[in-house]
């Protein structure tokens, strides 16, 4: 790359939160240069500072928090000293923000056009004809469909993408020579997170504005980023452009994120895991504040305090083994990759479900008249041997999650049948079915809300058993130590409440708290996509290890699919609330025949930035399970879809013992 | 030997005592509940306002303990009954005068046909029997007598503030093993985790204004007297029992309707939540004075036919006040009601309930355990926020004659009398003044500490702080 112009530079960076006896170091001296035209991506963990930067440079910082050192240039103005009037006319005129969640970032009470054409309004200096036109020549700008009567609507009419897309033109409108995306499309789907990054990148190519990416997505970063920079606890750690990072991170921190990435190459080994987590930003640091985590730290990290070294124009690193004075490698602490024993698959199924059906009715007027039914399960049809991982896979709202509640009769079924061994799960009721609860338990998503907050870790975990009456009161505090241990954790942990630990342990806590009943079946929905790659890879390998050692089934509902890949035996593709493809691992993710089967898997962004690969775009959204299409639910969205997939659903094909498939493409 | 007297207001007080302090047990392991309480006694307006509350829940309290004095050696004898609070006032209580008089008068308020010795009737102000009645003088040595009678009480209330500020500080360098003096410079600079400067302020405040008043009121009535000669200071201070037992007994009786229904309605929606939706509704629709009044006079007509149910005429008003409580109570039930069923309603949702629920734990048990902890900060702020809502309801409803007995002494009985003192000329308006002092105090202190207790309890201002 030639060196252009520069558009924005922070140096030394310094913002604190909270009273100032014992500030939190949120940004702790960051040096960030973008030029013109460029998407530069800022990676790195939850609570490392990502988004503290940006707030500091658009000055929206949180009431207790304060920029303390540090220059903000952007356009050869010093954002820092600009009075808060004049700040007013740079956020969200020369500067564009987009936020996380485009549900709450959009007014429901105004149209879509007034939202965009306020915006308009206060930073368009260029505009010439009226601002209607304005806001439909943006809104076709960012791919809406019919923009003029979109504009006319409220946001609630919107489906998430689009709510996404509107965010991007209202930053789009005041003509922005940098655009923040602060974890664009970490709230979408991945085949609506294809078209979001393809849109950006092409209002890029057209605009020539810069782009700052804050996300913690390694695949998201190699698809759209030109350089990057990881930031670790408030500070930058290292600076590279894209293709030689990919090729090799120098700083010990970034090829631990690599290592624990999850993956079909390491599903009989261990995933690499960083312990602990980010260690809290109101203390001082002596040394390097990796230290605590790294593997191959020396003593010497622990004393010095690591400082920045630019390798070349660049790259850049802050670890001592880059030092001028390069220290050796520390002794490499000794990872456990030890393989996972190989499973014995058996062929005795321990759960079978046939023709599921979940609806939920719709209820209309003051006698609650049923107008229409939720079709939210529709069929479906699943067997888990012993032993094994299911991964349900499909985007948000295809009913994934209401499978599961509706195994494990949370939610009673409307139609078929739900065997564990023998019994049929949905002629239970009362006791007997209270008793049979033991046998299978859930994993939630959220460590944060699936805990009690006002309980003591001990006696959550013990409270599955006690609802069994299982044990006496002094085994079962035994028990609970017992589990703490088994999941990693120390037996003092059942005295304290869940908000005394980090993501990570809590969603141990949360598998103690499933074990505890002894079941053999764990329906884990999405246990791992609220947390850091990092944490997530101790997780993976703890459900490994418990699976092996307890001859565990597991139906794992998830949308990523590198952790399917990693974990699962066989994998269900779920659409608006039926299955389209199943099978083992490796014929549906290597040998996808479903068109959507192929459109998600294409869709996923992949952490190489070398990697060729043609995203099938899936237009549109996931339509309503209220009232889905005609034929194959598919078809206005599949891009070869023919004639006759509109008449009638397919039937099933099977292409193999294992690989099932619902397409007309394939009979 | 005095026979102790239990009214039934009386009974429920020292219950509701019990449980509160219960809950300080409770509350006192639990760090969740703790910690907000932590938040309150850092506030200077929460600990100023909170020593001004206790100071009128004393009073309260000590009117609280009945008991039937001994009359002519024999206690069955004596339909009286008295409380701890009038023993320790009772020259108050038993300086009665004819009628009106002014606050601190040694003259009654209106004139009055007297007869001389040598036999003719003179027509003029007469000297009170009790208030100013040790002056041999009045023309000369009242205003004096006052400002001298004002300094002492002052002083001593200065010297008795002065006490326990010292043994305050002296037990406080002792736990510290600090000197007094770092101990005292901590509380000036406000060092110290409670804002004890501004407790002793407030002290020195209440020390100084008790004293002035215990000093003048035993040689005059501070505050006149009414239409039959009685103290209005009495009168005043007897008041704070009705307010304070209206503004928690009420609150007390709807607490468990509120908390289960509500609950209920939430957790388990479908026709339990139709039907209890459906009941409150409807209660609300109707308007709520009528409610009330329609029950006391409903009361008042039981009570006129079956005398000989009531002991003494302080049993038969205690008893008013106890159905006043409750049918306020049925009234004021469904605001609570809706607000736990909406948290419920997200409360049930949550994965732990749901992780509860795929244990097979029961129903009634993830109510216990889940849910009512999760939603007490909601019943603490609504129960302070009310207090005083019903502490001033209560003044409405004497003053149209649907409150409280009218025997009973009450700020609302005492502003409903002023209605006619107000249209005399002169105008008699110390008893609505002094109604007036006493309930904008309570009033004010309880919403100020309830301001602080609101923001230290809940979620929404906790994360935007």
């Amino acid at each position: 790359m030639t060196m252009s112009e520069t558009l924005l530079s922070i140096t030394n960076l310094k913002t604190r939160l909270g009273d100032a006896q014992h500030p939190i170091r949120v940004v702790d001296g960051v040096d960030i240069s973008i030029n013109k035209g460029e998407t530069f991506a800022l990676l790195g963990e939850s609570g490392c500072g990502k988004s503290m930067t940006a707030l500091s440079m658009m000055r929206l910082l949180p009431p207790s928090g304060r920029v303390v050192k540090g220059r903000v240039e952007f356009a050869g103005i010093n954002l820092l000293s600009l009075s808060e009037r004049e700040m007013r006319g740079v956020r969200g005129g020369s500067m564009g923000m987009i936020f996380q969640e485009p549900m709450t970032s959009l007014n429901p009470v105004l149209r879509v056009g007034e939202q965009i054409g306020e915006s308009v309004r206060l930073h368009d200096r260029q505009l010439r004809g009226s601002v209607d036109d304005r806001v439909v020549a943006l809104l076709d700008a960012v791919g809406i469909p019919d923009p003029a009567r979109r504009a006319r609507e409220y946001p609630h009419q919107l489906s998430g993408g689009m709510k996404q897309r509107v965010m991007i033109a209202m930053a789009l409108a005041g003509r922005p020579k940098l655009l923040i995306a602060d974890e664009p499309t970490t709230a979408l789907d991945v085949t609506i997170q294809a078209q979001v990054l393809k849109l950006l990148k092409g209002l890029q190519q057209e605009t020539d504005m810069a782009i700052l990416l804050i996300t913690h997505d390694l695949g998201v970063v190699a698809e759209t980023a030109d350089r990057l920079a990881v930031m670790y606890a408030g500070q930058i750690v290292e600076t590279a452009e894209v293709d030689g990072f990919f090729q090799g991170p120098n700083h010990p921190y970034s090829r631990k994120l690599f290592d624990s990435l999850p993956d079909s190459r390491k599903r009989d080994e261990k995933l690499a895991v960083i312990e602990g987590s980010v260690p809290s930003l109101d203390s001082y640091f002596k040394g390097c504040r990796f230290t605590e985590r790294c593997d191959v730290s020396s003593d010497r990290c622990h004393r010095e305090i690591p400082k920045w070294r630019q390798l070349d124009e660049q790259t850049g690193v802050r670890c001592l083994l880059y030092a001028y004075d390069a220290m050796l490698p520390g002794q490499k602490k000794k990872q456990d990759t030890a393989l996972h024993s190989p499973r014995r698959l058996t062929q005795k199924n321990l759960l079978n479900v046939q023709d599921l059906k979940v609806h939920f009715p719709i209820q209309k007027g003051i006698f609650k008249r049923v107008v229409g039914h939720v079709r939210a399960v529709d069929g479906i049809d699943l067997s888990i041997p012993k032993g094994t991982t299911m991964a349900l896979v499909g985007e948000s709202g295809c009913g994934k999650t209401t499978v599961g509640k509706g195994i494990l009769q949370l939610i009673r079924p409307t139609d078929g049948r739900v065997q564990l061994e023998e019994d049929e799960l949905t002629l239970l009721k009362g006791k007997a079915l209270r008793r049979r609860r033991a046998d299978m338990q859930i994993v939630f998503q959220d460590p944060m809300s699936s805990m009690n907050p006002r309980m003591l870790v001990g006696n959550i975990i013990a409270e599955g058993m006690q609802a069994q009456r299982m044990y006496n009161r002094e085994q079962r505090e035994n028990r609970v130590s017992e589990l703490l241990k088994q999941v990693g954790l120390s037996a003092d942990a059942a005295k304290r409440y869940p908000h005394e630990f980090s993501g990570g342990q809590r969603q141990r806590i949360c598998v103690a708290r499933a074990l505890a009943v002894e079941p053999r079946l764990i329906v884990c929905d999405e246990p791992t996509s609220a947390l850091d790659v990092s944490v997530q890879a101790q997780i993976l390998n703890l459900l490994k290890q418990l699976q092996n050692e307890l001859d565990l089934s597991y139906l794992f509902i998830t949308h990523n699919i590198s952790v399917v890949s990693y974990l699962a035996d066989q994998v269900a593709v779920m659409y608006l609330g039926r299955i389209v493809e199943k099978g083992n691992v490796n014929e549906v993710l290597e040998n996808p025949t479903h068109p959507y089967t192929q459109a998600l898997l294409s869709a996923v962004p992949v952490p190489d930035p070398n990697h060729q690969s043609s995203v099938i775009q899936l237009d549109g959204d996931m339509p309503s399970p209220a009232n889905p299409p005609s034929g194959c639910h598919f078809h206005p969205r599949c891009p070869v879809a023919k004639k006759n997939c509109a008449t009638e659903y397919p039937h099933e094909t099977q292409l193999s013992d294992s690989h099932h498939v619902n397409c007309w493409l394939v009979t | 030997m005095p026979e102790l007297v239990i009214l039934s207001t009386d009974a429920l007080i020292f219950l509701l005592v019990i449980l509160a302090s219960g809950f300080t047990r409770y509350a006192s392991k639990r760090e969740h509940l703790r910690a907000p309480w932590r938040e309150v006694a850092r506030s200077k307006v929460g600990m100023g306002a909170l020593l001004v509350l206790s100071c009128f829940v004393t009073i309260g309290l000590l009117d609280s303990i009945h008991y039937r004095p001994e009359a002519n050696g024999n206690v069955k004898e004596s339909a009286e009954v008295l409380s701890l609070f009038d023993k320790l006032v009772t020259p108050l209580r038993m300086y009665q005068e004819k009628t009106y008089s002014a606050p601190l008068a040694a003259y009654q308020y209106t004139k009055e046909n007297t007869e001389l010795a040598d036999g003719t009737t003179r027509r003029d102000y007469p000297r009170l029997e009790y208030g100013g009645s040790h002056l041999q003088n009045v023309e000369q040595e009242w205003g004096s007598d006052i400002v001298s009678k004002s300094l002492l009480g002052m002083s001593k209330g200065l010297l008795f503030w002065l006490l326990i500020t010292l043994l305050f500080l002296f037990w406080r360098s002792q736990r510290n093993s600090t000197t007094i003096g770092s101990v005292l410079n901590d509380i000036w600079t406000f060092q110290t985790e409670i804002p004890w400067r501004t407790l002793l302020f407030t002290a020195s405040v209440i020390c100084l204004l008790g004293f002035w008043a215990a000093e003048l009121s035993t040689y005059y009535h501070l505050l006149g007297t009414d239409k039959v000669g009685e103290d209005v200071f009495y009168q005043a201070l007897k008041s704070i029992r009705t307010g304070l037992l209206i503004g928690t007994l009420t609150t007390l009786v709807m607490l468990p309707a509120a908390i289960l229904l509500g609950i209920m309605a939430g957790y388990f929606r479908g026709w339990v939540d139709d039907l209890i939706q459906y009941a409150y509704t409807t209660l609300n629709s109707i308007p709520g004075v009528l409610l009330i009044a329609a029950a006391i006079l409903m009361m008042q007509i039981y009570m006129s036919n079956h005398e000989e149910q009531f002991a003494s005429l302080t049993q038969r008003a205690d008893l008013r006040l106890l159905f006043l409580c409750m049918i306020l109570g049925v009234t004021s039930w469904t605001g609570l009601c809706r607000m736990l069923r909406g948290e419920t309603f997200k409360m049930r949702e949550m994965e732990y309930v749901q992780a509860a629920q795929a244990f097979g734990v029961g129903n009634f048990t993830i109510i216990g355990r889940h849910i009512l902890p999760n939603v007490l900060h909601i019943v603490l702020i609504t129960l302070v926020l009310d207090f005083s809502g019903l502490v001033l309801a209560e003044a409405v409803l004497s003053y149209v004659n649907i409150g409280v007995d009218p025997t009973m002494n009450s700020w609302g009985n005492m502003i409903n009398s002023a209605r006619l003192e107000m249209a005399r000329e002169p105008i008699v308006w110390w008893s609505l003044a002094a109604a007036l002092i006493f309930m904008f105090t309570l009033v004010l202190s309880a919403n100020l500490f309830s301001d602080v207790v609101r923001d230290a309890f809940d979620p929404r201002l906790r994360s935007s702080r």
